[in-house]
């Protein structure tokens, strides 16, 4: 086993130790509520969309296209050395780019995605701009704009832009009846998993995860932009450009952002209610314990996509007679919590293990600087 | 304007608290992006303790106890942001975002399962608590003060005071600014950095309860307290991070977030501009201020980064 194989590993254990605890807290907490159906409602919990066979595996597929998304958002940031929280807002703007073009003009679904791609970037590049040129730490703007972003999308959506609000069902207009041309392709996946929103979206999401590996590990450009993000004074003596590339890392985060929220509503999968006016999309959150769950790895936060996705629907599934569906987003919170001292998990497994060279490895690891 | 002088008050005064309870975590050297999450944490404790023992306790009793009670909910809650950013050095915005969704999602589970025991379990629980405000709230001629108000000018000279006018004050300071130096001179760093989060928890906590209580008599948890912990911490560093300076700063942002309440029922309709354009207006303005101030930020030196002992 080579050095590199190894720590894979143990990134891979350190994280399933933070989504046991998650577990485990879930079920104190399910305990807590109910005893006697707490056993039961883990067990819902564990099995996710399983429980309702084919349905919910199609909704939890359907579900894990945007999470990647979002994932991969804020692992892009976090390999630039960025904390984009501001998934969020992007994503709230992107869905506006995508149901602007589907419903009021009308067009193919890779041209919405497009739209809710760029929609995102810009609403990612306005934080990146505030960082670099005005020195704002970009935390706080992109909680900023995530306000702004959905304030103005509901204001346009509401009243803004005629045509997109449907005054009986008090949400946006459903893709399938309105404009079934922007729909994205399902290529029978609806007639597998019986639902009507299981469609390539997840391939696609797929597909951009593997295109963000290539970039970040492959190129020079991501090379660049990575340099920037384990210290901006060194890259700039290096020669690179480092206002421009802190713009440019939130502006990809952004569009990744947006094109996640392409995949969720040109699937049909939900119709946008600007009434709600409080309530920033989960998905954008969910995006941080994906990220950090995945240790950054685009190709890791496929799998930990599919897991969150797995974990929200199971908890869609507890019986609300005893239980609140709350209680995923509960576990999913602990996990984060505990991903924050997930390098210390690793630490922790490594030293019981009793590896030897262990000063060596760690001179190792911080050359290569997982999260931030 | 008497209904855009009461806005302006119940906002500045929950502004200014947290904003407070933020800048005694920054100047120890925590950043404190939970403040969302403990202010919702504080008005859940303080809300339940009015809607169980509303009608079964003097009216000063009551406000005593259920402030206290939020104040210690705040504390509890901050420190598990402390136990990862101090003891176990861990990120501190990971962390701080993970307490701001956690913070959530326990006050809706707990309410519902309260409400859903309540009604013997029919299922169809809601995230809603319902209570009395009256003891916090005294007519004074056309004004109506909430008692946050007086609560709040004693929390601001007492800060002001225990910050820079205290040798503690100095203590907790020098953990933001320079922990290696307050160490060599015998200063515990950790545990100042943990006191700093505790007083922080602590005024969130309070500023939770008083951004819920005095407005409305129904609070819906799935709200959260809608992005005011984070408005709180853009007023702080607007205020520089001094305790008068947060104060100007509430007011200012205050005028803003009470233009969105009144405009239904002022001049303003004639306008003809909606309510959502106007809650965009606190986080617009808070944007374009950080854009001018940021670049001569006078930011504590070591906030964020974790107390190593062993470090050179």
């Amino acid at each position: 086993m080579s050095e590199k194989t190894k720590n894979a590993l143990l990134s891979i254990v350190a994280s399933l130790v933070c989504i046991v605890l998650g577990l485990a807290v879930g079920f104190l907490v399910l305990t807590c509520i109910n005893a006697d159906n707490a056993l039961d409602g883990m067990a819902r919990i564990i099995k996710g969309g399983f429980h309702l066979k084919p349905k919910g595996i199609g909704s939890e597929i359907a579900q894990a296209a945007p999470l990647i998304m979002t994932g991969l958002s804020v692992a892009f940031a976090f390999k630039t050395g960025l904390f984009n929280i501001g998934a969020a807002g992007q994503y709230t703007v992107g869905v506006f780019g995508a149901l602007y073009f589907a419903l009021i003009l009308h067009m193919p679904w890779y041209v919405c995605l497009l739209a809710a791609m760029i929609c995102g970037a810009v609403w990612g590049a306005v934080p990146g701009i505030f960082k670099a040129y005005f020195n704002v730490n970009e935390v706080i703007t992109s909680i900023m704009f995530n306000w702004i972003g959905l304030y103005l999308v509901n204001e346009l959506m509401y009243t803004g832009v005629p045509g997109m609000y449907d005054q009986k069902t008090t949400r946006t207009y459903k893709l399938s009846s309105a404009s079934p041309s922007s729909l994205i392709p399902d290529l029978g996946l609806n007639a597998v998993f019986k639902t009507n929103s299981t469609t390539i979206a997840i391939f696609l999401a797929v597909a951009f995860a593997i295109v963000v590996y290539v970039i970040l590990s492959k190129t020079t450009f991501g090379y660049e932009l990575k340099a920037c993000g384990f210290n901006k004074d060194a890259a700039k003596y290096a020669g690179i450009n480092e206002k421009r590339n802190i713009v440019l890392s939130m502006t990809i985060s952004g569009a990744l952002a947006g094109i996640g929220a392409g995949l969720y509503f040109l699937s049909g999968a939900s119709e946008w209610n600007p009434q709600v006016s409080t309530a920033l999309p989960a998905v954008g959150f969910n995006g941080i314990p994906v990220a950090l769950l995945a240790l950054s790895n685009p190709i890791g936060v496929i799998f930990a996509a599919i897991f969150v996705a797995h974990i929200s629907v199971g908890g869609s599934y507890l019986p609300t007679k005893y239980y609140q569906p709350e209680i995923a987003d509960l576990i999913v919170a602990v996990i984060i919590y505990l991903c924050a001292f997930v390098m210390l998990f690793k630490e922790m497994i490594r030293r019981s293990l009793g590896k030897k060279k262990r000063a060596e490895e760690a001179a190792k690891e911080s050359g290569k600087g997982e999260t931030k | 304007m008497f209904l855009l002088i009461k806005f302006t008050l119940l906002y500045a005064v929950v502004l200014m608290l947290v904003a407070l309870g933020g800048m005694f975590s920054e100047r120890s050297g925590v950043i404190n992006i939970a403040l969302e999450g403990i202010m919702v944490i504080g008005g859940l404790a303080g809300v339940f303790v009015l809607s169980l023992l509303g009608d079964k306790m003097p009216a000063p009793l009551l406000v005593a106890v259920s402030i206290l009670v939020s104040a210690l909910a705040g504390i509890i809650y901050s420190l598990l942001l402390g136990f990862s950013a101090i003891t176990l050095k861990a990120d501190q915005t990971i962390g701080g975002t993970a307490l701001n969704m956690l913070a959530t999602a326990i006050a809706i589970v707990i309410v519902k399962a309260f409400n859903n025991s309540a009604a013997t379990g029919n299922g169809a629980a809601s995230a809603k608590l319902t209570y009395s405000n009256a003891a916090f709230i005294y007519k004074i001629g056309p004004f109506t003060i909430n008692i946050f108000l007086i609560i709040g000018i004693l929390l601001l000279i007492c800060s002001y005071v225990f910050l820079f006018r205290t040798k503690w004050g100095l203590r907790l300071r020098s953990c933001g600014e320079h922990p290696q130096a307050a160490d060599s001179v015998g200063i515990n760093v950790y545990q100042w950095r943990y006191i700093g989060v505790a007083i922080s928890g602590a005024l969130g906590g309070i500023g939770g309860f008083a951004y819920i209580v005095p407005s409305v008599t129904t609070w819906n948890f799935e709200v959260g307290v809608a992005g005011a912990g984070f408005l709180a911490l853009a007023v702080m560093i607007f205020g520089q991070w001094k305790p008068f300076n947060i104060a100007a700063a509430a007011v200012f942002f205050a005028v803003f977030r009470s233009l969105a309440n009144i405009s239904d029922s002022t001049v303003l309709a004639n306008l003809g501009l909606s309510k959502n354009i106007y809650s965009m207006m606190p986080f617009i303005a808070s944007m374009i201020i950080l854009a001018f101030t940021s670049k001569n930020s006078k930011a504590p030196k070591a906030e964020g980064i974790p107390y190593d002992k062993g470090a050179r």
